[in-house]
Order: structure tokens, then C-alpha cells, then sequence
């Protein structure tokens, strides 16, 4: 009989996968650009959010396209003259921040902007994989009813900003608007949440605005040489 | 479905601990889940036989430990497990916030021979 001996490791199963979206985060905060993770259930709207986001943008948009299967989103995008890139999973239900690692390797950055990751429509997976966003982008709708934010916590908790889709629908719906709010606030107290129309318009330019704001804040990661500091109290 | 790359990746990592401890096979391995770690335990027990063949994992036990999700009352202080569809405190009425208590997900350790 051998020993057994026990070795203890305490070790995160995702740290490597986090390691790699830290890498990705810093690589395009050095080309000045802005990585948002676009997440939501099937059919909630993310590529017609992405195309009303556009038209308010002055920065450049990049996507990444995340699909199970087909490249039609892509090239609605690119029909629309946006630098999109295709990825499919074939199954899996997220992207993971070595897909997206890889997929950076194929967009010419020519300048700076905002790039947008549409993940794969699933409101439970994405959520627990960072994949290198400076920004969770969370849609959400009022079709899908106010008790979201209770039956997908995590979503909701992690989200930095959030977008209720389709509220041009409230008047045929019983969306409990204080009811969704009050679940948000518990996970999320301070989450910007953003009402929304894809089919209208109405509500993205103040979407593109906070988002563009962000980009603009980007800190470049670079080692700065500390000048030496004059303003004594 | 997405246990199966993850159950994967546990394995490696099992093993190269295992080859870096000059051990020759994996006996055991203990990971701690939590209930909003998003994975579950028993998937990755299936997988983990399964793709195990033909590793240093192969035949090893997979032992999980879960993690039941924690509430943390923001009035009170005390945590609690939250009711479905509210986030109320059941001591005070408080609103409760959320904590890292239930989205563990790691490797505890392993046991080798």
C-alpha cells in the first residue's frame, strides 16, 4: 500500500481564464480601447441595442459577434460598414477570455473606440466568465418580466450597466417597474439602468454617451515616472 | 453543459499538481462549489469519470463540498439564506445585499499516491 499524501491547493478553477481577460483588458486599455461585455437571454435585443448605440457613437465601434452558430448578426454588422468578427462556440453557452484573446488578434485597431463582445443569449453562464471587459453591459426587457432580477441575481449583481429593453411594450404589459427596481437596488445599489426602445430608438443616446464617457476615461496602462509634487497643502 | 471544459481543466490541474508532487496517480480530489458558483457539482462528477480515462485521475474520487448562497442583512448585519423572489431580511425586514458566500469554485486540495 502506498502513502497517500494530501496536498493542499485552494486553488480557483478560473483563475486562468481570469488571468488571460487581464491580459486582454490591459492589451486594449493600451490601444485606447474600451472592451464592453454585452450580455442577455435570447432575443433580448443585443445587436439591435449595438446598432442604436452606433448611431450616437463619435468613437469607433468594433464588435465581436458571439453565436452558437451562423454569422448573421456579423454581417448585418458589417453590411452596416462596422469592423465585426465572428465567433462560434458550436454549443457552448459562453465565451471565455481565450476565444476572445484570440479574436483580438484578427481586428486591426486602427484608433481608438469602444468594442463591443455580444455574447452568446443566456442570462446564467455569461455571467460568471470575465473575458477581459472594462464594462458588463447587462439588457434586460420588460417582456421578460419584472422578477428577473430575483431569478438571476448574479446577472444583475455584477452588471455595470444595465438596459431595459422594449419599454415602448409597457402599456400591453404587467411589468412591476418598482417591483424590478427593487430587486436591482438589493444586488446593485448603484448601477445606472437605462430605459430603452430598440424598435423606437428612444433612450440610446444617453446609453452611448455613459459609455463614451467611459471610454474617454480609459487609464492608458504605462508605467508613469512620478514627477515630483508641487501643490503642498 | 459547460462542466465539461471545466471538468477538464480541473483534471489537468490535478494532474500537473500531482506529476510537481512526484506522485503517481490521483486518489482524490476535493472542491468546494458554491450553490451560485453556477456550476454544478454532480455534472462535473459525471464528466469527471468519464474524461478521466487515461489521466493520472483516472479511478480517483471527486469530492465536492457545496456551498449554500449567503444574504447579508444591510439594516442587522446577519446573513441569511433569501426566499425566492425577495432580498428581505427574516430577523429584522432589513435589505439584504449580496456576499461571495455560495460563488466558491476552486480546488481544496488533492490526494495523491
Amino acid at each position: 500500500m502506498h502513502d497517500i499524501r494530501k496536498i493542499d491547493l485552494q486553488e480557483g478553477i478560473l483563475d486562468q481564464n481570469d488571468h488571460i481577460a487581464e491580459h486582454v483588458r490591459e492589451h486594449m486599455s493600451d490601444h485606447g480601447i474600451l472592451v464592453v461585455n454585452e450580455m442577455g437571454a435570447p432575443g433580448v435585443g443585443k445587436t439591435t441595442t449595438l446598432k442604436n448605440i452606433f448611431k450616437h457613437m463619435s468613437l469607433k465601434p468594433y464588435v465581436i459577434e458571439g453565436d452558437i452558430e451562423s454569422d448573421l448578426d456579423t454581417v448585418d454588422l458589417k453590411n452596416l460598414g462596422v469592423e465585426a468578427h465572428q465567433i462560434n462556440t458550436y454549443g457552448a453557452c459562453h465565451l471565455d477570455a481565450p476565444m476572445i484573446e484570440h479574436a483580438t488578434h484578427h481586428i486591426p485597431f486602427d484608433e481608438p473606440g469602444i468594442m463591443f463582445i455580444e455574447n452568446i443569449g443566456n442570462l446564467v453562464c455569461p455571467a460568471e466568465f470575465t473575458i477581459g471587459e472594462h464594462v458588463l453591459m447587462l439588457v434586460s426587457t420588460v417582456t421578460e418580466g419584472s422578477d428577473k432580477p430575483y431569478k438571476y441575481p448574479l446577472a444583475f449583481e455584477k452588471a455595470d450597466i444595465i438596459i431595459l429593453n422594449k419599454v415602448d411594450l409597457i402599456p400591453y404589459l404587467d411589468f412591476d417597474e418598482d417591483f424590478y427596481m427593487k430587486g436591482i437596488r438589493a444586488l446593485n445599489k448603484d448601477v445606472p439602468v437605462f430605459k430603452v426602445s430598440g424598435r423606437t430608438g428612444e433612450g440610446f443616446e444617453e446609453v452611448a454617451a455613459w459609455l463614451e464617457a467611459k471610454a474617454n476615461a480609459l487609464e492608458v496602462h504605462e508605467h508613469h515616472h512620478e514627477e515630483p509634487d508641487h501643490h503642498y497643502e | 453543459m459547460h462542466e465539461l471544459p471545466i471538468t477538464q481543466h480541473i483534471i489537468e490541474l490535478a494532474d500537473k499538481h500531482c506529476r510537481d508532487n512526484n506522485g503517481s496517480r490521483v486518489v482524490k480530489v476535493n472542491l468546494v462549489i458554491g450553490d451560485y458558483s453556477g456550476y454544478v457539482g454532480e455534472s462535473v462528477q459525471m464528466y469527471f469519470d468519464v474524461i478521466s480515462e487515461g489521466t493520472l485521475c483516472e479511478g480517483a474520487k471527486c469530492e465536492i463540498e457545496h456551498v449554500e448562497p449567503k444574504t447579508r442583512c444591510t439594516r442587522c448585519g446577519r446573513l441569511f439564506k433569501r426566499q425566492l423572489l425577495s432580498f428581505e431580511c427574516p430577523y429584522c425586514g432589513g435589505e439584504g445585499e449580496p456576499t461571495d458566500i455560495g460563488k466558491e469554485f476552486y480546488i481544496d486540495s488533492i490526494e495523491i499516491e
